[in-house]
């Protein structure tokens, strides 16, 4: 069953475009590969660096392995607080993909749902959806998603924040970016509607809610797909920035835009490991994931085939 | 051609006036972290904000780098009874308005110091009354007798009556006062340099006074100061390295080595006035942020002990600090007086499984949750050592949850004794440990966060403010001093050395209470 | 055509009014904004009194209507951390953020446009891929990346320009300072908006590329080259006017994005505009100039819609027609 499943996909067309771009079997690769080091990342790791009680103060600032005083235990350096870099980035990964991804999935939810309700009853409901969806979709996304990270931030006590911190997060850029996926399943939806077997299932009383769930959802999912890699890059980038402004995760729990903004103190005075190798971390992650967004998009794209 | 010639001399004739100005004038442009909070001197008792003072006001009696006093604007001084001190005015000082300094203005500043509004209260509450016997001779009145009345009036800067009233700012403008005053951007005083330009959180422009009476004897040849703040400290040192700044009064630690590889720029750098610790709340019934409910942990001197020795400081010496701190046992640096340097000198070695087995025979083998309140704009590193404790902390089983905010955030936590666990770093204006005991032990002390209250203490505390007897005072000083360090009622970290980074061109003499003094110094 | 300006123009209001009314919640009930604003030492009778002449006893609605009511003066109570009125810092600030914006827009579309046109034209060059890459380096480098490599490059190592603040600024009309009257004015500038315009450029790089890509393959332009036209008259007569539409729109919306992005090269560059106010204000949970940023930026995006709707009206004679066959069904 595996094995015609395998075949079935090898043998499908989008396959062969995919294996004809080695950029894009590049990035995909790459991503898997942070994909899995972050999941794994608690067996790769000498310790978690994200628990102050297993760092030892007097390992901070140690150099790269291949630079004098660097160790292999630390191969790409320590922090200032004693933290393993690579650990902290491959933890760090984990918090960028798990803030990407989980926003991007809130959003969709959102958007869908409010897209088809939008597309499939119309009339003053779609008028107001829409608009909404219009006035948010003029203010880029970061900037949403920073007002909102200020407001819950001065909202809720201090001590709060730093357990809370990433469920904020998730919560601004999800709000953020809900619009695209609403637009795009509203004519996805528009679209659909006026089908005949749409009309068939009406006609046999099926219930709406269960035509779209069952008919529409799966019809309309493949733009939200694409948007949705491109999505969870960006959603990527806003987390990052927004932890290097001091508006994200704690610096307890640093993420990869945490760690450039620590590294930064100490980017002239010579431990460069501590930022260079998070922005080097954090530009391959979205530049695979956006290479893979590139692809796909070209891909379903019917006018350029 | 004729035209051409013209545009060239034109051109030529512009470069000249544009460039000559900026070489005629001596400019020093400086940066740090902290805008000062107000110009008005009598309203915010904080460090930045005193220094911004000194350069434009003046007190009676000064101190110099070496923390002397000296006479400024009282030439002499000298105790006529033991509640009357009278002082000699110095002649012929006018404001930079151009009114005369008389005694009409030390009776009026003392009385605007002394207000509600006003932070610096403490500095001269002693002072009930002042006696105006001439135009250039005053004498102040105490309550009781105040051994230390003159380092206590080198803070309290005099103001001109007359301007005050012109612009209505009699009363200090209180630090949360709704309006803004005239006062908070405007300044008046007989220092060496007059407040030319004041935007707030952007930049301060100072010109030279020419008429300041001291130029004579301190012939600094600065003709303009201009202070921007730079929060950012990588930035920072960017503006000093690139020669955008010509000074830089805090430096990042991290960067000194850079500064000093740079030909064009040197550092300077001294042991500070100030110690930084933790408080520990052990006045409050129970914890405000722990998971131990109905006691607090903090009320028992094992638990204080065992997180005094889990603290390894030499780490921190090195690694955060860069070997800019020396680790201390007491919460006052040398060069204070009554500064109890064998106490200082018995800082127990770091030993965790020791803090353990304390903390465990205290009844706490599982150790407890608690937060930690954390200036992070402050003091030197001061996140980063808090970072660092967490992690130190942690191994003894003490979660701590770091809460670091912005000073004017953090501060009125510990004023207003709303903290279980912080951080705060204590200068001594004074030069005197009655200062320390006043403010953090007394349990009336405004900024005694950890609700220590010893009525030994407070006696003792109380009865050095008025002792003359040098000797007996001395040894209440050094009672307290052991009470407190037995009791282990803060948890000293270090006193701070600071560094100041500075274009070769500049000569300056470093101060150990971090207030560059430009009157005394000059560009080559 | 009417109709539709004053429909739009209502919904304008309708999402001021909502934003309004957020930021009205966060100012009167997040904290309690009489300890905000008095010290220590105030007694409960003076809190009372102070509340009692703010008027914070009142109803939520009469209290809302004087919040809307002094927001339209710009009267936005006194800012936490500067302890001055925020009418009075705001002007100062603004200045600052809107040279830095309309110098990078100014960038952006310079080269912005005519990189997209050339690799539109010419797909297959070195050139044109290098761009392409370029561009693709430019969406993936998060903004402050890039500034801080720009210091360290141009600033610190090259020492050829400033790293921080805006240089000599001159006072110009009533509060509006300028940068760009000095020359220390305008080496400042250049990092900042650099940093700022590099998104914005590769956005406009793709889609004016796309754009070309697209209408080129359109039948008109086959016709066109049928007919004999010359190649120069296709490309910027008939294909690059078409493509100008969405064009408008998309930089419309950049100068929203340059706004947003402006917050990040401030705080880097250490700025004095809008935007690193902004981020302080957050630190310092500084409510009064956030809720005033927050209603200036929802004033200026509802402002930025309006002109794009009726300037896309004007250009889009389709969009005439649909309003003309919908009026009659209102």
């Amino acid at each position: 069953m595996i094995g015609g499943w395998l075949r079935r996909v090898i043998d499908h067309d989008i396959f062969y475009s995919f294996t004809r771009s080695p950029v894009t079997v590049l990035a995909a690769l790459m991503t898997l590969v942070i994909l899995i080091s972050s999941i794994l990342a608690p067996c790769l790791t000498p310790h978690d660096p994200f628990n102050p009680a297993s760092l030892n103060i007097m390992d901070a600032f140690t150099p790269p392995v291949w630079v004098e005083g660097g160790m292999w235990k630390f191969p790409l350096g320590t922090d200032d607080q004693g933290r393993d870099i690579l650990a902290t980035i491959m933890y760090g990964n984990r918090i960028s993909l798990i803030v990407g991804f989980l926003s991007v999935i809130f959003s969709i939810v959102i958007g869908v749902t409010l897209g088809m309700v939008s597309g499939y009853i119309g009339g003053w409901l779609d008028a107001v959806i829409m608009r909404l969806a219009d006035a948010q979709l003029t203010i880029p996304s970061i900037l949403i998603a920073l007002m909102v990270d200020g407001i819950a931030r001065v909202s809720l006590p201090r001590e709060l924040q730093n357990e809370i911190a990433v469920y904020v997060l998730i919560f601004s850029i999800g709000i953020a970016a809900w619009p695209q996926y609403a637009r795009v399943t509203r004519s996805g939806t528009m679209v659909e509607k006026n089908k005949e077997y749409i009309a068939a299932a009406r006609v046999i009383n099926v219930h709406p809610v269960m035509i779209m769930l069952r008919h529409i959802i799966p019809n309309v999912m493949g733009p939200n797909l694409v948007l949705a890699t491109i999505g969870v890059a960006l959603a990527i980038i806003i987390e990052a920035t927004l932890s290097f402004l001091g508006v994200g995760v704690p610096p307890t729990t640093p993420s990869l835009g945490t760690l450039i903004r620590i590294g930064n103190d100490f980017l002239f005075s010579g431990e460069w490991w501590i930022t260079i190798f998070p922005v080097v971390a954090l530009i391959v992650l979205v530049l695979s994931v956006n290479l893979i967004g590139d692809w796909l998009r070209d891909t379903f794209n019917p006018k350029l085939r | 051609m004729k035209r051409n010639i013209l545009k060239i001399a034109i051109v030529f004739f512009l470069m000249l006036v544009l460039a000559t100005p900026a070489m005629a004038e001596n400019v020093l442009r400086w940066a740090s972290q902290g805008d000062p909070l107000t110009y008005d001197p009598h309203s915010a008792n904080e460090s930045p904000t005193i220094g911004a003072s000194t350069q434009v006001y003046e007190a009676l009696v000064n101190r110099n780098w070496k923390l002397e006093k000296e006479a400024s604007l009282a030439v002499s001084w000298e105790i006529i009874n033991p509640t009357t001190w009278e002082f000699k005015l110095r002649k012929g000082v006018t404001f930079h308005d151009g009114t005369p300094f008389t005694a009409e203005d030390v009776a009026f500043t003392v009385k605007r110091a002394n207000a509600e509004t006003s932070e610096f209260r403490n500095y001269i509450k002693s002072v009930v009354e002042t006696k105006i016997l001439d135009d250039y001779t005053i004498q102040l009145i105490t309550s009781g007798p105040n051994p230390i009345l003159a380092d206590q009036l080198t803070y309290v800067f005099i103001m001109s009556k007359k301007w005050c009233e012109k612009h209505g700012v009699t009363e200090a403008t209180s630090f949360k006062d709704q309006e803004e005053s005239y006062a908070v951007r405007h300044a008046n005083g007989t220092g060496p340099f007059m407040l030319e330009l004041r935007e707030p959180d952007i930049k301060t422009i100072l010109v030279k006074n020419p008429n300041w009476w001291g130029l004579k004897q301190n012939p600094h040849n600065i003709d303009k100061i201009i202070y921007t703040p730079i929060a950012n400290a990588a930035t920072r040192v960017a503006a000093l390295l690139s020669g955008e700044v010509d000074f830089l009064l805090d430096p990042p630690l991290q960067d000194l080595e850079r500064i000093k590889a740079n030909p064009n720029l040197k550092v300077q750098q001294t042991a500070q006035i100030r110690t930084i610790f933790y408080g520990i709340d052990q006045g409050s019934a129970e914890l405000r942020s722990s998971n131990i409910k109905g006691k607090n942990p903090f009320k028992d001197p094992r638990v204080r002990k065992a997180m005094h020795m889990a603290i390894d400081i030499k780490a921190i010496h090195k690694k955060v600090m860069r070997g800019m701190s020396i680790p201390a046992n007491v919460m006052t640096p040398p060069g204070v007086h009554g500064y109890p340097k064998d106490l200082d000198e018995q800082r127990p070695p770091y030993d965790p499984e020791k803090a353990k087995a304390l903390l465990a025979e205290a009844g706490y083998p599982d150790g407890f949750e608690v937060s930690l309140d954390c200036p992070n704009n402050r003091y030197n590193n001061d996140e980063r050592i808090c970072q660092a404790t967490v992690g130190m902390l942690g191994k003894i089983d003490i979660k701590v949850n770091l809460v670091a905010q912005p000073k004017t955030l953090h501060f009125p936590k510990i004023t207003g004794r709303k903290t279980d666990f912080y951080m705060l770093g204590w200068g001594v204006a004074t030069l005197d440990s009655h200062y320390v005991f006043t403010y953090l032990l007394d349990s009336e002390g405004p900024w005694n966060g950890s609700m220590y209250s010893n009525p030994r203490v407070d006696e003792l505390t109380r009865a050095m403010e008025v002792e003359m007897d040098l000797a007996k005072r001395d040894k209440m000083i050094r009672e307290t001093w052991e009470i407190i360090t037995e009791e282990q009622v803060y948890i000293p970290l270090h006193h701070q050395v600071i560094a100041w980074g500075m274009n070769k061109r500049l000569e300056m003499p470093m101060e150990p209470n971090d207030q560059p003094q430009f009157r005394w110094a000059r560009m080559k | 055509m009417i109709f539709y300006a004053i429909s739009r123009v209502l919904q304008s209001f309708a999402v001021m009014l909502v934003t309004a009314f957020v930021c009205f919640i966060l100012f009167n009930y997040v904290g309690d904004p009489i300890n905000n604003m008095v010290g220590q030492e105030t007694t409960i009778q003076d809190r009372e009194a102070l509340r009692e002449r703010l008027g914070l006893n009142d109803p939520t609605a009469v209290q809302f209507l004087r919040f809307l009511r002094n927001a339209a003066q710009g009267d936005f109570g006194i800012s936490y951390r500067l302890q001055r009125p925020v009418k009075d810092v705001i002007p100062e600030r603004l200045p600052a953020t809107m040279e830095l914006v309309f110098a990078s827009a100014v960038l952006a579309l310079a080269l912005g446009i005519p990189f997209g046109i050339y690799t539109g034209l010419n797909r297959d060059t070195w050139l044109s891929r290098a761009i392409l890459t370029g561009s693709l380096a430019g969406v993936s480098l998060p903004t402050f990346v890039i500034g801080i490599l720009l210091i360290y490059l141009f600033s610190v190592t090259l020492g050829l320009l400033p790293s921080f603040g805006r240089g000599e600024t001159v006072q110009v009309i009533g509060w509006w300072t300028s940068g760009l009257l000095t020359v220390s004015g305008w080496k400042s500038i250049i990092l900042p908006s650099i940093t700022l315009c590099l998104f914005q450029l590769t956005l406009i790089l793709r889609i004016v590329r796309a754009e070309m890509l697209e209408v080129l393959m359109t039948d008109y332009i086959k016709f066109a080259r049928a007919r004999g036209l010359t190649d120069r008259a296709i490309n910027f007569g008939h294909a690059l006017k078409n493509t100008l539409v969405p064009v408008i729109t998309v930089t419309g919306l950049q100068v929203g994005s340059l706004i947003a992005f402006s917050i990040i090269t401030e705080t880097v560059f250490q700025w004095p505009g809008m935007g690193f106010l902004f981020i302080q204000a957050v630190h310092f949970a500084d409510i009064p100039i956030m809720v005033a940023y927050l209603v200036m930026v929802a004033l200026f995006f509802v402002i930025i819609n309006l002109i794009v709707d009726l300037l896309y009206f004007v250009v889009d004679p389709r969009l005439r027609m649909d309003r003309v066959e919908t009026a009659g069904q209102g």
